[in-house]
């Protein structure tokens, strides 16, 4: 049987790959967009993970509420991300800039 | 087993399925008369929030009722945040009225989106576990998300909602990882078993802390706090200015009661731990708020920062329920209902200083800087002398509310033993109090660079005076809102 710390360390490195994802790329939208699906599944399998080790079912319905939101979410990203391609021109990172934050 | 299945009680949820209900009604209508009478769509969207808040005074019995397999929780501080937030959210309506119709921006999907983010915001405040607290935290932002880039043709309005997309999602990402290690280490997902799960000592205290960190960076970035606040200037200058009053009133409440039920309902055992990272981070946040605000230009984004330090502020309060490891009720009581009040108080200043936005606005034209606010005492002095009290009450200068909500944090956070923090905190309203007079010297001594007439509706007017008022008379009589506040908490803790 996979020891669950073993589950734990994949997640966390998961988690982590998306968090540097979202940090260091500076080129393009929509690979921020797959960065952030990535870190809700490492959130999921932690949940799932966490639920068999505890032979607890509310885990696993947890992962069924997130995978819903995330679809939700990855919809409101794409229709925003559609709408600023269309004033800018262009879904660089680097082109955002007429805030200043 | 299927059989084994019990309706739960909908009672204590009666408000929210009510706005869930009536937002079905609203999009029927607004599908029928929207396009010839909107008027409709907003008078639907009022008497529903009117609708939510007789229930909510109806259904109010003082009792903590839990419901939903204890993932919804009704008591009386749940009903009081509501009843806040659904005054903020027809304040913004009526404020932003005007504005909306000028800009071509009250369509149908304005007042679903700030429906649907209600809703949000009070599945929040009634959160009994992480379920529900994510459920409705999601709701509300993905709303949010959808108003900030109302206007489609706005550049500045759709990459302010892209960056509050990305660093929203990276939030709730963040919360929910602390959640699941959480879990993990208690074994429950309902905020009272993992509060007694942690009393009784069997979970493994790192995975817990390391959990820890992971929600509070979450509720950092809701409430806008350093260093998880690069949303909020960008988000505030970017979006239409009502929208900007929408997120920057009533979410601060849903952010409040999400942090007090998280940290204090959930995860009280740790609170020694939070405590020092909310510690670190209201410091930071009333350094950089008062700091960065003094160098801005744009009302909105100056409003911005002075909206991160005012949570500094309010967390103040926050972190000064447990002294020195040891739970007194009463000091505990105080600090949470001081906390509680200085959110409120920073609604009620921060509608009435985007209203002043908003009044000086006007069709084609956007009075976004400091520059519009020049010599208002000889356009109006009745408004610059509503400006006035905003501002005087954002510095928290004596006798008006946010002078009293100050005061109360500050008490909170030296009866805590915080006395150099408190200290640094006073220093750092004395800096800020520069940027807020300094609107104050621009509307008194300065020549109007704009001179035309004020075309705000009488609704506005009307609503603004009020308003400032209400600000003037709650530093007047503080002791009321204050009783409210201690009841409230009181009463629910």
């Amino acid at each position: 049987m996979i020891p669950l710390s073993h589950y734990l360390i994949l997640a966390a490195i998961l988690f982590a790959i998306s968090i540097v994802g979202i940090f260091l790329n500076r080129k393009n939208l929509i690979v921020l967009l797959m960065a952030i699906e990535l870190m809700l599944l490492a959130v999921n399998l932690n949940f799932v993970a966490f639920s068999h080790y505890l032979n607890d079912l509310s885990g696993q319905i947890f992962v069924f509420f997130i995978l819903v939101v995330a679809a939700a979410e990855s919809g409101i990203g794409l229709a925003i991300l559609v709408v600023l391609f269309r004033n800018l021109s262009s879904i660089d990172v680097e082109d955002l800039d007429t805030l200043k934050g | 087993m299927l059989n084994n299945f019990v309706m739960p009680d909908l009672y204590p949820a009666a408000p929210e399925i009510f706005l869930l209900l009536m937002s079905f009604l609203v999009l029927f209508v607004d599908l029928i008369f929207g396009a010839t009478h909107r008027w409709m769509t907003a008078m639907l969207t009022v008497v529903t929030l009117l609708g939510c808040a007789a229930i909510t005074l109806v259904t109010s019995d003082g009792q903590t009722t839990l419901t939903f397999s204890n993932m919804f929780v009704d008591d009386l501080l749940s009903d009081f945040l509501k009843l806040v937030t659904y005054l903020a959210v027809i304040m913004m309506l009526i404020y932003g009225r005007q504005y909306l119709a000028d800009r071509g921006l009250d369509k149908g999907e304005f007042y679903l989106l700030v429906l649907y983010a209600t809703l949000g915001m009070m599945v929040m405040i009634s959160a009994a576990s992480f379920l529900t607290m994510y459920l409705g935290l999601e709701l509300m932002s993905l709303s949010l998300y959808g108003l900030v880039a109302i206007d489609r043709e706005s550049r500045r309005g759709t990459e302010a909602a892209m960056k509050y997309f990305v660093l929203g999602a990276l939030a709730s990402g963040m919360l929910l990882y602390g959640m699941s290690m959480i879990y993990g280490a208690t074994g429950s997902l309902e905020l009272g078993s993992v509060a007694q799960a942690m009393y009784q000592g069997h979970s493994e205290k790192t995975v817990l802390v390391f959990g820890l960190v992971f929600v509070v960076a979450g509720v950092a970035f809701k409430l806008g706090m350093v260093p998880f606040h690069m949303w909020i200037p960008d988000v505030y200058h970017g979006a239409p200015t009502a929208v900007t009053m929408f997120i920057g009133s009533a979410p601060k409440l849903a952010a409040f009661a999400m942090a007090l039920r998280l940290l204090v309902y959930g995860l009280f055992a740790l609170a020694v731990d939070w405590q020092k990272m909310l510690l670190i981070m209201a410091v930071l946040s009333i350094g950089l708020g008062n700091l960065a605000a003094i160098a801005q230009t744009n009302i909105k984004r100056m409003l911005a920062y002075s909206a991160i330090s005012h949570m500094g502020y309010m967390v103040l309060g926050l972190m000064s329920g447990l002294v020195g490891g040891q739970l007194d009720p009463f000091t505990a009581v105080n600090a949470y209902s001081s906390a509680l009040y200085y959110t409120v108080a920073y609604v009620l200043m921060s509608l009435g200083a985007f209203g002043m936005v908003l009044l000086l606005s006007r069709a084609g034209y956007e009075a976004e800087n400091l520059e519009d606010f020049k010599g208002l005492n000889k356009r109006s002095p009745w408004f610059a002398a509503m400006m006035l009290i905003m501002m005087f009450s954002m510095a928290g200068i004596p006798f008006f509310v946010g002078f009293f909500a100050k005061f109360a944090v500050l008490l909170a956070a030296i009866k805590a033993g915080y006395t150099a923090v408190a200290v640094i905190a006073v220093m750092f309203s004395l800096i800020g109090a520069f940027y807020y007079l300094r609107v104050v010297k621009l509307m008194y001594f300065d020549t109007p660079v704009d001179s035309a007439p004020i075309t705000a509706g009488l609704d506005l007017r009307v609503l603004l005076s009020l308003n400032g008022l209400a600000v003037a008379g709650f530093g007047l009589f503080p002791d009321s809102l204050m009783l409210v506040c201690t009841t409230a908490l009181m009463r629910s803790l």
